[in-house]
């Protein structure tokens, strides 16, 4: 059980501290601190010029958008990574089992994510006047991390198809764009059309920022349990099908030996 | 003469290169798309679908700058992981004109996000494309373009001597896109940030383009787009030379 554990969280972290690549603070503050913060301010102005929302709509819909790019991102290069540095061969023959190794690898991730999430809320939220009292943020903090929860099981789905697909940074592109349309973020899903909708209650994220928005708006947490009931829900079946899916596509890759060469 | 065929064959060789790259076809079609459907629901929210075409204009200008910047960016970088830089850099033609084409390039190919998202408002947002001055309007596409691609000649020359050139592009995505006021006016911004949008060539390129298809005054801020792209080029010509005798001095031109 201590060695499940150690693989899990020791495990996790060497892997996270090896592998992803906007770990170095040249690449972080640009992309993850400064980006978000501009993308908060991009879609509140056209708010404004379309008449739609207030700016709060948009700083919290947007600064738990923001985190799908960590999360997606480095969940993708745990496994994209360990195989351009040759090294997904190796740990995929130890006798670690694959769901501390795999699932151990979420965590800085979630962590990361909410952090991203948090810091462009605050910032964004900060240059558009939009402030939230401690008391909102210790409801907003729990909805973050199950946010990234959530966003980090797609993570999980992209990481397996990287050892099918070989261009994992334009899928994880790809899916941080469908989600900038269809959780909500930046339109309601009553102004999307149904089927639209309908797509957007099955994603990551699109629970999340309506909790958010209820919380800061001055809800309590148990006001709406039901919608991180379902966002929990939806990380957990995300974070099971890519599971399964690193599993199939793992005896796949060695059965047609391409493990090394998506 | 030489120059022009260093140009010519630069340009045919890039684009054919960019052709290849789901990177590119991501940026220059699928991204602006999505812009542009977020931007089409925000404004029919707001009860503004009138300005459709506007935002259509937008978003592709947004795909313009994208595809020019994350193109200068990776101009270097990518030859530096090909080996190929040191190659670009000791040829006979200055620096400046070697990579020239292939910046141009890379905003000619930012014209597929254009089309791309007219023809998706089209198609799938019923967006009326009536153009109020249509030859300006083609004219005010090109003027921009290449404006933005000496303007990525500049962008380029920096990522010299930078090492983290894509996490720099990253940065300046976003910024440019707001500070140009693509999709919205702006007047919205605080005033202080007026000086900022008027050294962008986005901001002249996305005026010219819009007063040429929503009609309005277009000969000022295409002029503005030709002076920036002039003193872009001026700009990048001196750079390049500094930047790349410090590179050589340094023995940095290959780091990675």
């Amino acid at each position: 059980m201590s060695r499940h554990l150690r693989v899990f969280f020791v495990g996790g972290l060497i892997s996270y501290r090896a592998l992803f690549g906007f770990l170095s603070l040249w690449i972080f503050v640009p992309t993850l601190i400064l980006t978000p913060i501009f993308q908060i301010l991009l879609f509140a102005y056209i708010g404004r010029a379309a008449g739609a929302r207030s700016d709060e709509f948009y700083v919290v819909g947007n600064a738990i958008q923001c985190s799908s790019v960590p999360c997606l991102f480095a969940m993708t290069q745990t496994i994209a990574d360990e195989r351009f540095y040759q090294t997904l061969g190796p740990i995929l023959i130890s006798p670690a089992g694959r769901l501390p190794v795999f699932l151990g690898r979420a965590v800085p991730v979630i962590l990361n994510g909410a952090f991203v999430a948090a810091f462009a809320l605050f910032a964004g939220g900060l240059i558009l006047g939009v402030s939230f009292d401690g008391a909102a943020w210790a409801r907003l903090v729990p909805v973050l991390c199950v946010a990234t929860f959530s966003c980090t099981g797609l993570g999980l789905v992209n990481a397996a198809l990287g050892l099918r697909i070989r261009e994992t940074a334009v899928l994880s592109n790809v899916f941080v764009g469908l989600l900038l349309i269809f959780c909500g973020a930046n339109v309601p899903l009553s102004a999307l059309p149904a089927w639209m909708a309908e797509i957007g209650r099955g994603l990551p994220l699109t629970h999340a920022i309506e909790a958010a928005r209820a919380v800061a708006a001055g809800g309590s947490l148990a006001s709406v349990r039901g919608l991180l009931g379902r966002e929990l829900l939806i990380g957990a079946i995300y974070s099971a099908a890519g599971f399964g899916l690193i599993r199939f596509l793992e005896l796949q890759s060695r059965r047609h030996a391409t493990l090394e060469r998506a | 003469m030489r120059s022009v065929r260093v140009v010519w064959s630069g340009f045919v060789m890039n684009l054919k290169m960019l052709g290849t790259s789901s990177f590119f076809l991501l940026t220059s079609v699928v991204q602006p798309v999505i812009f542009a459907t977020v931007a089409f629901y925000m404004f029919r929210s707001g009860g503004r679908s009138g300005t459709l075409l506007y935002a259509a204009l937008g978003a592709g200008m947004m795909g313009v700058w994208s595809t020019t910047l994350f193109g200068s960016g990776g101009m270097i970088q990518w030859q530096r992981w090909q080996g190929t830089l040191e190659l670009g850099v000791g040829a006979p033609p200055p620096m400046a004109l070697v990579y020239l084409p292939f910046s141009l390039a890379n905003a000619f190919t930012g014209m597929y996000a254009l089309a791309a998202t007219l023809v998706w408002g089209r198609v799938v947002f019923g967006v009326p494309l009536h153009f109020a001055h249509p030859l300006l309007f083609v004219l005010a596409l090109v003027a921009t373009v290449v404006s933005l691609g000496l303007m990525g000649l500049v962008l380029a020359s920096t990522f010299i001597l930078y090492r983290y050139a894509n996490a720099m592009s990253n940065l300046l995505e976003y910024p440019v896109w707001v500070a140009s006021g693509l999709v919205f006016s702006t007047s919205l911004l605080p005033g202080w940030t007026r000086p900022i949008s008027w050294c962008l060539p986005p901001y002249w390129g996305v005026l010219a383009i819009r007063h040429a298809a929503l009609g309005g005054e277009t000969w000022r801020p295409l002029g503005m787009v030709a002076v920036l792209g002039l003193a872009a080029a001026a700009i990048s010509i001196v750079t390049f030379r500094v930047f790349e005798h410090q590179a050589r001095a340094r023995a940095t031109l290959s780091l990675t």
